[in-house]
């Protein structure tokens, strides 16, 4: 072949961008990113936490999510910040539901059932959503209506620009995490967690209605998952059937990476991996197309070398 | 002697296919139904359901046949496109298949049909090696080499580009293949490029940008499917690209400007199609008969789609049979069908025809056509 293909190839490690202000493009890039994937991994991790249960149907649950959020404003006329309430309590509702009719009944049963029949949750919630919502992609885009366009501003720093939008996933995760730790350390109902998380039977012995607390945990993540993909949505503005089978996937490796169960965790492996899949591709450029192989290696690295992730805590007789 | 009982067996086989009567004629169709390419598979489905109404019988000895449609949905997953032309040809016992879009289902959904010897005809698979050394295999689209020269020498002239981004995702067939072509033409014209890479399903490409926009092209030709191209746009101009968007046939999807909206403003794609450009003869019966039906603007997808399906009517017509070889064999030998997105002839030994192509434009929230370009 003639001409004169520009720089690139594998040989060359470091792409054009990596000057000062190239670096912090990729970092306000790939913090936005973990912002949302920590968001996610919060409610792997607070299911995990008190079940010992991987709810794979998580990342669907962040789907219906932005359905819910689309439809509360196209369909039923919502202003946006009332759809979007609205969609964050349904989608909590819709995860107690889940948790009701899928893995109550599954209690007593050997954990490997209940990882099945999460799998199962997560097949039935995505040909569901194909035969409900249809399977062409819904636009999310504000110029549709569906939300005001400011949010998709940029702010300027130098030759830096910042999404609006960053700004905001960044504050809601510092809430979200306050408001948890807080609901964990500081409540009732909170203990109830730290207890049922030790000891089922043992906690119901002393009063504790565990199966209410259960409800209230996938309340908690799945209304995070909610939020989660309502920020997402707004970034990537498309929602189709099987929009959140990625990041949710990307979300379990983030709260794998930082210690499965532990909240702090979750959040702290939502940026490593943000961070961990921008760079590569500022790094080494021509890999760039290998991007989730890359962070399906981390999680191997981690599971090799610290099973526990990084905030974890070593608990025996675990899978 | 053996070549005897050979051609009493075939006109044995031939007289009891006539006498038993053919009650029904079963079409296979395996699009993308649903996933992130949904678009794709809905248009062309669109296009086939309106041909079936106008022509739902075909002309077999002095009857009319009812022809019957059997849709499967390949999810535009290679695996699940060969699964669904096996299950067409297996259980449901189709004589030909249409589809599937895309290169990459096309070419695993070929491989079976071409093993099983069942033609199949795709509506928009564009890259070569989907009908190469592949006897069973036909099209109703141009080809990418075609398409990456057309596209490169108009970059190069029309939009004045001497540096160019290329987003190529590293799964689809067609993008690496249009990508190649692509490149070769641009730097023939003396043009400099670049690549950036990404994986199909991919949502965040604000690293590739980055990393492209440092090297301050004035043109990112896009070869991937809409979804894609929608947020990478998005992306591109909030991280401040000014520069023109280019793209090929895969842009083509009411989804693109839904999804991307300001952002796509001014893009400038390739494609088979358009309701304004005069094509063939058949071109504006079918924009009447598609708008009265749906009530919207016929898409390139659906156009190609209903091409294939009379494509395959008319051959299974000439044929007198619904033996899939000889279904086969008439397909080889179409010329000048009349379709609604241009005349196919099928060159001796080949399922490409040689076909116009449109330039289409994103204006005002619309596909506006800006030239046809014919071969």
């Amino acid at each position: 072949m003639t001409g004169a293909p520009a720089k690139g190839g594998f040989s060359k490690i470091g792409g054009d961008s990596l000057n000062l202000s190239g670096f912090l493009q990729h970092l306000v890039n790939a913090v936005s990113l973990g912002g949302i994937y920590a968001l996610i991994a919060i409610g792997y991790t607070m299911v995990y936490g008190i079940l010992r249960l991987i709810n794979f149907a998580h990342g669907d649950v962040f789907t219906y999510g932005i359905y819910f959020a689309f439809y509360g404003v196209v369909l039923f006329l919502m202003p946006w910040w009332i759809a979007f309430v609205f969609s964050i309590f349904l989608t909590a509702f819709l995860g107690a539901f889940i948790e009701r009719i899928a893995y109550r009944p599954l209690r007593n049963a050997p954990r490997i059932s209940a990882l099945i029949t999460a799998i199962g949750v997560s097949f039935f919630l995505q040909n569901f959503a194909v035969v409900v919502f249809g399977g062409r992609a819904k636009s999310f885009n504000p110029q549709t209506g569906i939300y005001p366009t400011s949010f998709l501003n940029m702010i300027n720093i130098g030759n830096v620009r910042i999404p609006i939008l960053t700004f905001i996933t960044i504050g809601i995760v510092f809430v979200a995490l306050i408001l948890l730790m807080w609901i964990v350390y500081r409540t009732k109902i909170g203990m109830a967690m730290r207890a049922i998380s030790k000891d089922i039977p043992t906690t119901r012995l002393m009063g504790v209605n565990a199966d209410r607390v259960i409800s209230f945990t996938f309340m908690l993540g799945s209304g995070l998952a909610a939020i989660g993909g309502i920020l997402w949505a707004m970034k990537y503005p498309q929602v189709y059937p099987y929009t959140g089978m990625i990041p949710g996937l990307k979300a379990f490796i983030a709260a794998v990476v930082g210690g499965i169960g532990s909240i702090q965790g979750a959040m702290v492996g939502g940026f490593i991996l943000g961070i961990s899949e921008i760079m590569i591709v500022a790094f080494v450029p021509s890999l760039a197309g290998y991007r989730d192989a890359f962070a399906y290696a981390i999680l191997l690295f981690v599971l090799l070398v610290k099973p526990t992730g990084i905030l974890g805590v070593e608990v025996s007789e675990k899978v | 002697m053996r070549k005897f009982y050979v051609a009493i067996a075939t006109v044995l086989a031939f007289v009891v296919v006539l006498a038993s009567e053919i009650s029904e004629v079963k079409i296979g169709a395996g699009w993308e139904m649903t996933g992130p390419i949904a678009g794709f598979g809905q248009m062309s489905w669109d296009g086939v359901k309106l041909a079936m109404k106008l022509r739902p019988t075909v002309r077999i000895g002095n009857k009319d046949v009812p022809v019957k449609v059997v849709l499967l949905d390949n999810k535009g997953d290679k695996a699940e496109a060969a699964n669904v032309v096996k299950r067409l040809i297996d259980v449901e016992k189709v004589v030909t298949i249409l589809g599937p879009c895309t290169s990459s289902c096309a070419l695993a959904a070929g491989a079976i049909a071409e093993q099983k010897q069942v033609p199949m005809v795709t509506n928009t698979a564009t890259n070569p090696l989907v009908t190469q050394n592949r006897r069973f295999i036909f099209r109703a689209c141009f080809i990418d080499p075609m398409q990456g020269e057309l596209l490169a020498k108009f970059a190069w002239e029309q939009l004045g580009s001497r540096n160019v981004a290329i987003m190529v995702d590293v799964a689809q067939d067609y993008v690496v293949g249009l990508a190649n072509y692509f490149k070769r033409k641009f730097a023939q014209l003396g043009g400099k490029f670049f690549e950036e890479y990404y994986n199909t399903g991919d949502q965040d490409f604000t690293a590739q940008l980055t990393d492209a926009l440092s090297k301050k092209p004035d043109t990112i030709f896009l070869p991937g499917y809409y979804s894609e191209i929608a947020l990478i746009c998005k992306q591109a101009r909030e991280l401040g690209f000014k520069g023109n968007f280019l793209a090929g046939d895969g842009a083509d999807a009411p989804e693109l400007i839904q999804i991307g909206g300001k952002f796509v403003e001014g893009l400038y794609y390739t494609t088979y199609f358009h309701q304004d450009a005069d094509l063939s003869p058949a071109t504006k019966p079918f924009v009447e008969a598609y708008i009265k039906e749906y009530n919207r603007r016929p898409d390139a997808f659906g156009a190609l789609a209903f091409d294939a399906y009379n494509l395959v009517l008319d051959a299974i017509e000439r044929a007198q049979s619904i033996d899939p070889v000889a279904i086969r064999d008439a397909l080889a030998a179409t010329k000048d069908f009349q379709g609604v997105g241009g005349s196919i002839t099928y060159p001796e030994g080949s399922g490409d025809p040689v076909k116009p192509a449109v330039i289409n434009t994103v204006k005002n929230g619309q596909f506006i056509l800006m030239t046809v370009v014919r071969p």
